[in-house]
């Protein structure tokens, strides 16, 4: 697989105040890559720097090797851009919306025709094609921005917050369409979030960025691991002692007694359970209890960054604009 | 070619936006007509010279207008007034677009950058020729007296020097808030500049009899000049002379503006 984003030491300034600090990553051909981590941390600036809207003060970054500052236009052509606000046109209706980004696209009319109807198939707002966009709800503009985003058949697409402020059905829906790009059409996808569900669910591989850095960067699955394994809690109805017996089991870390029970890390959790149940039997021993806990997403960000993601510092700026995102997602 | 499609895309979307708002589009139209009807027909000018000997009252007139009736004076300004007005705002709808994140997505397509500012632009001058239109039809309905060399081609001759006054005027607003996030600051500025743009120019009075320090703003205001050449086209006998002054001021003016408006806007949309 090919490196379809390459960032060398990406940094952004503004005035004075390090909004991205020397960030460096690869995002590979048709995988969906994830920026996660709380509003303020860079993840919006990243992606205007990205996508040709703002120039890095340092560092260079290059998409489907296309310089993003000196071979900007290029970069613009085999992109798409999914904004984290709403910015289709209220007072036009979804397929005059369709049709304008075509237009910014020197899309020929018959060509665009097409395409806009192919797409707003795509993403189920056929039937209200002619309705103004002001009667759409959150998740019809969504889906709405994403049919804008992709009317240039792009190789990379971009999607800032793709399901902010959206209820948990429609975020579900949004993501089918989002692995759909992938999968039917081999799209590289590159998504900025700070929902740790999304991040685990749909992406790939994950960088999560905090305070302008990455601080870590890895599958879900890996970044979890690396915390050091899953957690077994159990209880058994005899007085023995069956610490011996658990620590006995291929990928168990660590046992303790606790709360008249035992408390266990674990790798593969899942696995590894079923054998600790039966090398108990075994000795003897009959279990009452037991329960599995695997690392979250939010220990992993907790683990590295210190906070947990929900409490974060916000910058004006950016509150306002989510504001206006979610009154609109609210319809 | 693809640079024509982005411009007039994004102009069409400013229109149909305009269009789509029945409200706005009656207060655009109802508005010049309550100001021609309310302070046009009140500042009853004439009636003052009314007590003067026959042949007086008119040659008064006359001389410091150049009308017969203040309404006639007063309607043909209206048109620049509206003008004015329109392209201020107009220009300003880009801090809407960034406020939005509209502006942003833009930014990320291909069109290019000149494309973005001078769709305003072309924005501000289709409203305000659609305005000038309006009033004009209003004003010939209330009593507008024409002069007798106005012929109907003059018409798009006043809608070449409102388009040049609307250039320069939405390139100096746009340049304001390029890099605006906020408009309570850009809308202070036009509320401090209208006045004095409106009052130091020839829009509702001559300015011959103007202090000296406002005549000299008067002679630099384009405001002055779009008037002068809407006046000399319609109500007043057309003195070429006059009337090549004016767009030559006017087309230095919108050129100027609109080449650092332009440098500008590639400069600064990139940020």
């Amino acid at each position: 697989m090919t490196d379809v984003v390459i960032a060398e030491g990406l940094t952004r300034v503004f005035n004075g105040l390090v909004a991205v600090d020397h960030i460096s990553f690869t995002v590979k051909e048709g995988e969906i890559f994830g920026f996660l981590g709380p509003n303020g941390a860079g993840k919006t600036t990243t992606i205007n720097m990205l996508t040709t809207v703002i120039r890095p003060t340092e560092g260079r970054a290059s998409i489907l090797g296309y310089d993003i500052v000196r071979q900007a236009d290029m970069v613009r052509k085999v992109i798409g851009v999914v904004p984290q606000e709403y910015t289709a046109d209220e007072d036009l209706t979804g397929y005059e919306n369709v049709m304008l980004c075509a237009d910014l696209y020197g899309i020929p009319r018959d060509e665009a025709r097409r395409r806009a109807e192919e797409l707003l198939e795509l993403v189920e707002l056929s039937k209200f094609r002619d309705k103004r966009v002001e009667t759409y709800s959150g998740g019809m503009r969504r889906r709405l921005e994403l049919a804008c985003g992709l009317i240039n058949r792009p190789r990379v697409l971009f999607l800032d917050e793709p399901t902010l402020g959206l209820d948990v059905q429609t975020r579900v829906t949004i993501w089918e369409y989002i692995r759909r790009l992938k999968e039917e059409y081999g799209m590289t996808l590159f998504l900025t979030t700070h929902y740790l569900e999304e991040a685990d669910m749909l992406c790939d591989r994950i960088a999560i960025i905090d305070r302008g850095r990455i601080v870590s960067m890895g599958n879900p699955g890996d970044l979890k691991k690396s915390l050091g394994g899953d957690i077994i809690t159990l209880k058994v109805r005899e007085d023995g002692d069956a610490t011996d017996v658990i620590r006995g089991v291929e990928n168990v870390r660590e046992v303790r007694r606790e709360n008249g029970g035992y408390w266990i890390k674990t790798e593969l959790g899942r696995s590894t359970l079923p054998v600790i149940l039966e090398r108990l039997r075994a000795a003897g021993f009959t279990v009452t209890k037991v329960s599995l806990t695997e690392p979250t997403l939010n220990d992993v960000y907790l683990s590295y960054t210190g906070r947990s993601l929900r409490d974060s510092a916000e910058s004006p700026e950016n509150f306002r604009r989510h504001m206006i995102t979610l009154r609109r997602a609210r319809g | 070619m693809s640079w024509l499609r982005g411009l007039w895309a994004l102009t069409v979307r400013e229109i149909k936006k305009w269009l789509k708002d029945p409200v706005l589009l009656l207060v655009t139209v109802v508005q010049p007509f309550v100001w021609m009807a309310f302070f046009g027909k009140s500042m009853n000018i004439g009636g003052l010279l009314s007590g003067l000997p026959p042949g007086m009252a008119e040659s008064v007139m006359g001389t410091a207008f150049g009308t017969s009736d203040y309404f006639s004076y007063m309607a043909i300004g209206m048109i620049s007034f509206t003008a004015m007005f329109t392209t201020m705002f107009t220009g300003m709808s880009i801090v809407w677009d960034r406020r939005l994140g509209f502006l942003n997505k833009v930014l990320s397509t291909p069109v290019p950058r000149g494309a973005i500012v001078l769709s305003k632009v072309l924005n501000s001058a289709i409203r305000s020729i659609f305005q000038a239109t309006v009033i004009f039809t209003i004003a010939l309905f209330l009593g507008l007296r024409l002069s007798p060399s106005f012929s109907p081609v003059n018409v798009l001759l006043v809608y070449g020097a409102i388009f040049l006054f609307c250039v320069g005027i939405s390139f100096i607003f746009l340049t304001i808030t390029l890099r605006a996030t906020k408009i309570e600051a850009p809308m202070a500025f036009v509320n401090l500049i209208n006045l004095p743009l409106m009052f130091a120019s020839n829009v509702f009075f001559p300015t011959s009899m103007m202090p000296d320090w406002i005549k000299a703003i008067a002679r630099v205001n384009p405001v002055t000049y779009l008037t002068d050449a809407c006046r000399q086209l319609t109500v007043w006998t057309t003195d070429y002379h006059a009337l090549a002054v004016d767009f030559a001021y006017l087309g230095t003016f919108a050129a100027v503006l609109s080449a650092i408006g332009i440098l500008l806007a590639m400069r600064y949309l990139s940020r």
